[in-house]
């Protein structure tokens, strides 16, 4: 049944009115346009639809959108902050960290939600960390490598 | 290039289709190859013959009045990097910087014709062309400045896109002021020579992907990301199994679904909605019952099921007396190796968006193939492929996977059905479902040596991997090769679509000639770098593997030496490459920990040697599930892994070290990079696993059991 779900996305305030039951996933790409959180697997299997609830990394694909009222979504479209793009996001581009790019928005969010959770984190904890996100092109390596350069610019803080 | 033999041995699969005779596959090579092995349609292929890369630079290029270069190419973007190496090729033969190229890929209105994005084929058949009208382009605007500035044309040189005066700098004109945006009616009168190799100021110089920023920013579109007004979604219904009948459909609870459009026409029955979930919904209330065929064959047995239906074999490569070499052989091995299906498994599912105007389609496809999907589509419509336009956005990966195009085909179906725009993005059981598996295949080899290691004997029969790879190249005097079906044929005795997977054929017959050498090397008690050499003639082949024992510091003995160090090598596009990895086996568990993998490769001219060591580390990652973890399991025509719960991915915890040494043969011709580097991992893991436990490994992929099997089997 159709229900008025508000929820601030990427800073500003919206209010949608749909089935609450439906995936955060869809209603992002579709009602709002917001095409940068990808579809993969439909399962949480694959971690491409990421966004961050919260600043906590979710799989929109299995969360309702309901969930998501009174909190603060955030995808990948919302990372940067005018114009100047997150250190993760520098990171992964002055490591080559990306072929294909569609694992890549949830990539970014996932290791974000890990930086929040773990601002200095060694390479396994980015290995366990970043595990549940699948990447078929073979990024993986330089994945790591680009999360440590962030973390480290980042100077153990999590933005900025 | 039609004096490449490397090609030949690539491509012997293709050679072998009925349809297309060798004189016109080398014919056309130069071109662009005819290629369409997933439709098996004579009449498409006719269509395709004579067809190759245009000899007008303009159809390459296009200098703007803001001397901005756009670059067209029929050539897709799947994460390869061809969107940077390609316009690195371009700047290098134009003078001008990379950053002023803008590519147009795949877009089949604007760009050259081209048969697809496979086959390691970008930089090394499509890279000569577009240098060469680069080098054109440059030399008619020399003229054309010549002309303007009223200077000998020996006097200009150019710098950045301005030609200028050597001897005043000051008298100069740029690129954008000589062609205003226009096509350039002009022709060299002779066509200009490419660059020298030591005149290269961008190619065979790192660069970062062109394409990051846009890709980590969300901007990046992908065929699911395109939007238009008044656009559905559609789901359509799907047979439990390959082979099975619908028996009857029943849309009636569907179409109470607020919004919901059903479709009916023939075999196709798809729920539409404005909402992609809201479409499932709809689909997940059609009522309908199907006619499954009783199994027969799954993925143990099918190993079997392909032998007992196995058709006429062909030879690839032969020579001297098998008797005689059997004579020779002091030693006599005879090994059969398993191989079961492998899925694509991109992580962008085949998704394609359909806009059906009057006798008029556009379709934006994720897609390695828009040229031959339009011709399909076109088909399937009614309508003249000039009618079509296929436009490729950002492809989330392709492997081969995504050459054909069965979304785009009922997407516009869908479209012209309704009248509306319609996207089909499958869901990742439909990507399953569908999926060109790599084949299942089986290869039987009987070999022999002299007890002081000199390979004597090579008997090798293939049965449905294919020919790609198939053919040995070490120094054995007495050897035959056969092959049986092949890669890309698909159809019986497979229960369901097979095709192109990364280096086809070529993992499985690597797989297994390397795994045989390396029982050879440890039967004559060598080390198996040693042996290798021993039998190697060729020079390229010899360099690489040298080149890889260097520089991982090996040190020889004869396997198993309880080290956990394997080696393999093979060729591919041209390219040799020789991998040595370590690995940990747990012999309690079977679980194998591949800790370290180092790779040489002889691909001659790097274009990007950044975006090759990718490639290379990509290669060597992905080959690390069809090694040791990707097997698509199966019930008769039902597939059974449906997502990544049991269709296990490498992950970030499979990592191993990974080493990459590209050769510097900058004056050598380009070849193929996308592919050669994950020939070898089946063979270089399975070798370093029999060098830790004694126990060989003879099907992939080798799992825990498997691997706790064969060590039992030792002990």
């Amino acid at each position: 049944m159709a229900e008025t779900i508000s929820f601030t996305l990427n800073g500003a305030p919206v209010k949608v009115t749909t089935d609450g039951q439906r995936p955060l996933l869809w209603v992002l790409r579709t009602d709002f346009n917001l095409t940068g959180t990808k579809f993969g697997c439909g399962q949480a299997q694959c971690g491409a639809c990421t966004v961050l609830v919260d600043n906590k990394a979710v799989r929109s694909c299995v969360y309702p959108v309901r969930n998501a009222g009174g909190r603060e979504v955030r995808t990948i479209e919302g990372l940067s902050k005018n114009g100047e793009l997150h250190p993760l996001q520098k990171a992964f581009i002055a490591h080559d960290g990306l072929q294909c790019g569609f694992c890549t928005p949830g990539m970014i969010l996932t290791a974000y939600s890990l930086l929040q959770q773990n601002p200095q984190p060694t390479r396994e904890e980015i290995i366990e960390g970043m595990d549940r996100n699948l990447c078929r092109c073979g990024a993986h390596t330089r994945i790591i490598d680009a999360i440590q350069a962030a973390a480290t610019a980042m100077k153990g803080g999590t933005s900025k | 290039m039609s004096q490449n033999l490397q090609n030949e041995i690539d491509f012997h699969d293709i050679l072998t289709d009925p349809n297309l005779s060798r004189r016109d596959f080398l014919k056309t090579l130069g071109g662009g190859i005819i290629i369409l092995f997933w439709v098996g349609d004579a009449s498409i292929l006719e269509a395709q013959r004579g067809r190759g890369y245009p000899e007008d630079f303009n159809a390459y290029l296009r200098v703007g009045p803001d001397g901005r270069v756009t670059c067209f190419t029929g050539k897709i973007e799947q994460g390869q990097g061809a969107i940077t190496s390609l316009p690195q090729m371009l700047a290098d033969e134009m003078d001008i910087s990379p950053d002023v190229v803008d590519m147009v890929m795949g877009d089949t209105s604007q760009c050259p014709w081209d048969m697809g994005t496979f086959g390691s084929m970008t930089i090394r058949f499509f890279g000569p062309p577009l240098r060469a009208a680069g080098a054109e382009a440059r030399k008619v605007l020399i003229e054309l400045a010549a002309e303007q500035l009223q200077v000998p044309q020996e006097r200009l040189a150019v710098e950045n896109g301005v030609v200028f005066d050597k001897q005043n700098k000051d008298k100069k004109v740029t690129y954008a002021d000589l062609a205003k945006g226009k096509t350039i009616a002009r022709r060299a009168k002779e066509k200009p020579p490419v660059k020298d190799p030591s005149a290269f100021q961008v190619m065979n110089k790192p660069f970062l992907r062109r394409d990051s920023r846009e890709k980590v920013t969300g901007a990046a579109q992908y065929a699911g990301d395109i939007r238009l007004p008044d656009m559905l979604y559609a789901r359509l219904l799907r047979p439990p199994a390959h082979g099975a009948k619908l028996k009857q459909a029943d849309t009636a609870a569907a179409e109470k679904i607020e919004g919901v459009t059903v479709v009916r026409e023939g075999d196709l029955i798809a729920v539409l909605h404005k909402n992609p979930d809201q479409a499932g919904e709809a689909l997940s209330r059609i009522n309908s019952e199907f006619d499954v065929p009783a199994a027969q064959v799954d993925d143990e047995t099918i190993f079997e099921h392909l032998l007992a239906n196995a058709g006429q074999e062909r030879v690839v490569a032969e020579g001297g007396q098998l008797e005689a070499g059997e004579k020779q052989s002091e030693i006599v091995v005879e090994q059969t190796y398993l191989d079961g299906y492998k899925a694509h498994a991109a992580i962008e599912t085949h998704t394609a968006l359909a806009q059906v105007e009057g006798d008029k389609a556009t379709v934006w496809i994720s897609t390695q193939t828009p040229f031959p999907t339009r011709d399909q589509i076109a088909r399937a419509l009614g309508f003249t492929p000039e009618n079509v336009r296929v436009i490729t956005p950002f492809v989330g990966g392709g492997f081969g996977g995504k050459s054909p195009g069965q979304q785009a085909i009922e997407a516009a179906r869908l479209a012209k059905a309704t009248g509306k725009p319609v996207q089909v993005c499958w869901t990742r059981e439909e990507e399953f479902f569908f999926d060109s598996f790599r084949p299942a295949a089986v290869v039987k080899i009987k070999s022999g040596i002299t007890k002081d290691g000199k390979a004597t004997l090579w008997d090798y029969k293939v049965y449905y991997a294919g020919d790609r790879g198939a053919a040995q190249f070490y120094d054995i005097p007495n050897h035959r090769t056969a092959s049986t079906g092949s890669s890309f044929s698909g159809g019986p005795p497979h229960l369901f679509a097979t095709g192109a997977w990364r280096a086809p054929a070529n993992n499985t017959n690597t797989f297994a000639r390397e795994s045989q050498i390396d029982i050879m090397a440890s039967q004559a008690k060598m080390d198996p770098v040693e042996f290798r050499l021993k039998n190697l003639k060729d020079e390229r082949a010899i360099r690489v593997l040298k080149a890889a024992a260097e520089r991982f510091n090996w040190k020889p003995a004869p396997a198993p030496s309880s080290r956990g160090l394997g080696v393999a090598m093979g060729i591919d596009s041209d390219t040799f490459v020789a991998e040595i990895a370590e690995v940990e086996v747990d012999r309690r568990t079977g679980r194998v920990r591949v800790k370290r993998v180092s790779c040489a490769q002889d691909m001659g001219l790097a274009i990007n040697p950044q975006g090759a060591t990718i490639q290379m580390e990509g290669c060597i990652t992905m080959g690390l599930g069809y090694t040791l973890t990707e097997d698509v399991h199966f019930r008769g025509g039902m597939i059974l892994d449906r997502n990544f719960d049991t269709y296990e991915l490498p992950r970030f915890s499979t990592l191993p070290k990974i080493e990459t040494y590209i050769l510097d043969l900058k004056d050598e011709p380009a070849h193929g990079g996308g592919e050669p580097a994950i020939i070898a991992v089946g063979a270089v893991v399975a070798n370093a696993i029999h060098d830790a436990t004694g126990a060989r490994l003879l099907r992939l992929p080798m799992t825990p059991d498997r691997v706790r099997k064969a060590i039992a089997a030792t002990a």
